[in-house]
């Protein structure tokens, strides 16, 4: 086994390792998600008496902001390949920026509806609503902190692509907690219209 | 191997304790896992010596009620939580990489963590016993409503909460960790068909855990939720469901069980053949056996949930059973793999064959219980109890002592006494009968579980006594085990690199092996390169 063949399998491992992660991510989410469909179902109404009429202009504006995140970090990974260091940098503090954007406003989704005296106790729908959105957020959190952590450890080096696996990584998970997002929009905001 | 170019300062050697608290190689980590889960194993045993203590006679005499529920409960996490599966994940990293031929897991220092992730989980468990109100006390299982606030105030169910969700998320990522080294990480010949069946079990645990724990973390944080934050996942009177929990912790509770036996199959599958001088019968065989019993476990979940009246009663019997087919053909290979084979009675190999006879038993019983009718006359009675403690103790418990009989020389470099193999064998099968078969009628004649107390008129305290009896006699044999390894690990026979005549690659490496595992590997032309390495040095060849 070359030196070579080493970093090749460590590049592997590393990609593969997160897209296991995503997987069982995605159990993770599912089990909430199966959640929020049984309960739903034995409602007698939905969403329950109790909860705020439901508005799309907040979450649309989020799902528009996390969206052009995937792609400028999709660009992120473009630069990379191009052996561009300043150009990877720019979109993944793009990306990064774009995401505390989300999470801000997520934040201030939240603070609106607490206003409107909606909590997590308030019925069943408050229950689920924050639990789910309350993941999402700690998962874009975390992905913020990835993407910061394969920027530091990507070395854009003349020959070989050496340590390009931990961005690719972190760029899966970034793409995985966005798609997330559109389940919970189409789950929690427009199938409740 | 050739030697890495990148010139890197030379890590300063550490000894002593603090080696062990930073190591991130996966033998010491393994080492650490088993020494970890072995102390949780006897924690639990503690537990259930006192609960047959308690059962032994009618009326109340060492523990109260309160205390009687702590105890069953924190017995069936300890046992299910924080021994068997981390045993199996403790065994799984220090041979994964052996099995294999390569120096270290994909990622030694996520490695690291998990360990340490799971000490934490486990001891935050444990501590509830600390708390005013007690530890957890409904169940292993934590049945809503009965755990939520209104049922199980306190710190102790909280603490069983977090705990279970810091092991589980250490779980999975041992888990992914496993699956990233045996896919990235084979030497040269080792095709995936040339794995040791033991890792077979293991490709197929890690997607059992990476598919089923998050969602045992998910309901646990429901349920953290439902009793910390004002949720109402599992209120039906605010639009809950107390079934969804059911749902939830079996959808993860029955792959659960298969997690709890799968590496025991593996562990059995690689001594068998040792002691047997044949190549393994069957090899896709048990690789398909094993991959069926990973799919079909995910459709079987609602057979603990016969009784609610909630699910399709007919659909989870009829996969329940199926899901004894795969099973059977593993045992068919087992016996196969025996046929007309040099059997030698080792340690390691007679505790094999415990295993194969106990959990024959449970296997068996397991059929009678997936049938809805004779489930409606045993629910939740010593039957079920009887069941699976045949299965997990007389399966997995059998397989965790074949598989330390016959590592332990590996990863110490010395041999156990055999004669005192031989005496906990016979001890630990007879007091495990005595505990568990006459639970099988006390279940049939109606005593119910996690009761810590019954009538005079019941009948029952004949056959408690015995079963109490057998309890003591299991402790007897654990502390034979104990002493065995104490007096072994100082004065043992010196075990050389392989004692048992060993065909995988761990084998080819010194007892205890060096730092990277291997100094040279033999070629990889087989299932079993270390047998193909002796016969053309001239070694004898088997029969088969």
């Amino acid at each position: 086994m070359s030196s070579a063949s080493v970093a090749g399998n460590r590049l592997t491992a590393s990609v593969l390792g997160m897209v296991l992660f995503i997987a069982s991510e995605v159990m993770f989410f599912g089990a909430l998600f199966g959640a929020y469909y049984t309960l739903r179902a034995r409602a007698a109404e939905w969403p329950p008496p109790g909860s705020p009429e439901t508005d799309l202009v907040r979450p649309l504006i989020l799902t528009a902001i996390l969206l052009s995140s995937s792609a400028t970090q999709h660009f992120a990974v473009g630069a990379a390949g191009r052996k561009d260091g300043r150009a990877l940098a720019r979109w993944v503090w793009l990306t990064f920026s774009l995401g505390a954007v989300f999470l801000v406003g997520e934040a201030l989704e939240w603070r609106a509806l607490f206003d409107e005296g909606f909590v997590i106790s308030s019925n069943v729908f408050g229950t689920l609503f924050f639990t789910i959105t309350g993941f999402h957020g700690l998962h874009v959190a975390a992905g913020l902190a990835m993407l910061l952590l394969a920027l530091k450890k990507t070395r854009i080096a003349p020959e070989g692509g050496q340590g390009v696996g931990a961005l690719e990584a972190a760029t899966f998970y970034w793409h995985f907690v966005d798609a997330i997002w559109i389940f919970v929009v189409v789950s929690l905001y427009i199938t409740n219209l | 191997m050739a030697t890495v170019e990148h010139a890197q300062p030379a890590p300063v050697p550490r000894t002593g304790i603090v080696a062990w608290l930073t190591t991130t190689d996966h033998k010491k980590i393994g080492i650490l896992y088993l020494y970890s889960s072995v102390a949780f194993f006897l924690l639990g045993g503690v537990m259930a010596l006192l609960m047959r203590a308690e059962l032994a006679r009618v009326g109340l005499q060492f523990v109260d009620r309160s205390l009687y529920n702590q105890l069953f409960t924190m017995h069936g996490t300890a046992m299910m939580f924080l021994f068997i599966v981390p045993f199996a994940v403790g065994l799984a990293n220090y041979l994964l990489p052996l099995h294999i031929g390569a120096p270290d897991v994909a990622f030694p220092r996520l490695n690291a963590f998990t360990y340490w992730l799971y000490l934490l989980g486990g001891l935050t468990v444990m501590s509830g016993f600390l708390t005013v109100g007690g530890a957890a006390a409904f169940g292993w299982t934590g049945y809503a409503p009965l755990s939520t606030a209104t049922y199980s105030p306190g710190a102790g169910p909280d603490l069983w909460i977090v705990g279970l969700l810091l092991t589980g998320v250490s779980t999975t990522l041992g888990a992914i960790n496993f699956m990233a080294t045996i896919f990235g990480m084979r030497a040269p010949g080792m095709t995936m068909f040339r794995l040791p069946i033991f890792l077979w079990n293991i490709i197929v645990t890690s997607a059992l855990i990476m598919f089923t724990f998050p969602v045992l973390t998910a309901a646990l944080a429901a349920l953290f939720i439902d009793r910390n934050l004002g949720g109402t996942f599992f209120e039906p009177a605010a639009g809950g469901d107390a079934v969804l929990w059911q749902h939830l912790f079996w959808f993860f509770g029955h792959p659960e069980v298969y997690i709890a036996i799968l590496p025991f199959f593996g562990i059995v599958t690689e001594i068998i053949p040792v002691f047997s001088r044949k190549p393994v019968f069957g090899y896709k065989g048990f690789v398909l056996a094993t991959l069926l019993i990973g799919a079909y476990s995910f459709s079987v979940w609602a057979h603990h949930m016969f009784t609610t009246g909630a699910v399709s009663n007919p659909f989870f019997s009829a996969t329940s059973m199926l899901i004894a087919v795969p099973t059977g053909i593993k045992f068919f290979n087992w016996i196969a793999t025996m046929w007309r084979g040099n059997i030698t009675l080792r340690s390691p190999m007679l505790f094999c064959m415990g295993f194969l006879f106990m959990f024959l038993m449970g296997g068996i019983t397991g059929v009678f219980l997936a049938s809805p009718p004779i489930n409606y006359a045993v629910h939740d009675t010593y039957y079920v109890v009887a069941h699976f403690h045949y299965v997990l103790f007389g399966g997995s418990v059998f397989a965790v002592f074949a598989g330390l009989y016959f590592w332990i020389p590996k990863m110490s470099g010395r041999m156990l006494s055999e004669g005192l193999a031989k005496i906990h064998f016979v001890l630990m099968l007879i007091g495990m009968n005595l505990t568990f078969f006459p639970q099988h009628q006390l279940g049939l004649n109606g005593m119910q579980r996690r009761i810590p107390d019954y009538s005079e008129a019941s009948g029952y305290e004949g056959l408690n006594l015995l079963s109490s009896i057998g309890a003591g006699l299991i402790a007897l044999s654990i502390l034979v085990f104990l002493v065995n390894f104490f007096v072994s690990m100082r004065t043992g026979k010196v075990a050389g690199d392989d004692p048992w005549g060993g065909y995988t690659l761990e084998w080819a490496t010194s007892s205890p092996p060096p730092e990277h595992n291997f100094h040279r590997l033999p070629p990889v032309r087989s299932e079993r390169p270390v047998y193909d390495a002796r016969v053309k040095l001239g070694g004898r060849r088997d029969r088969g």
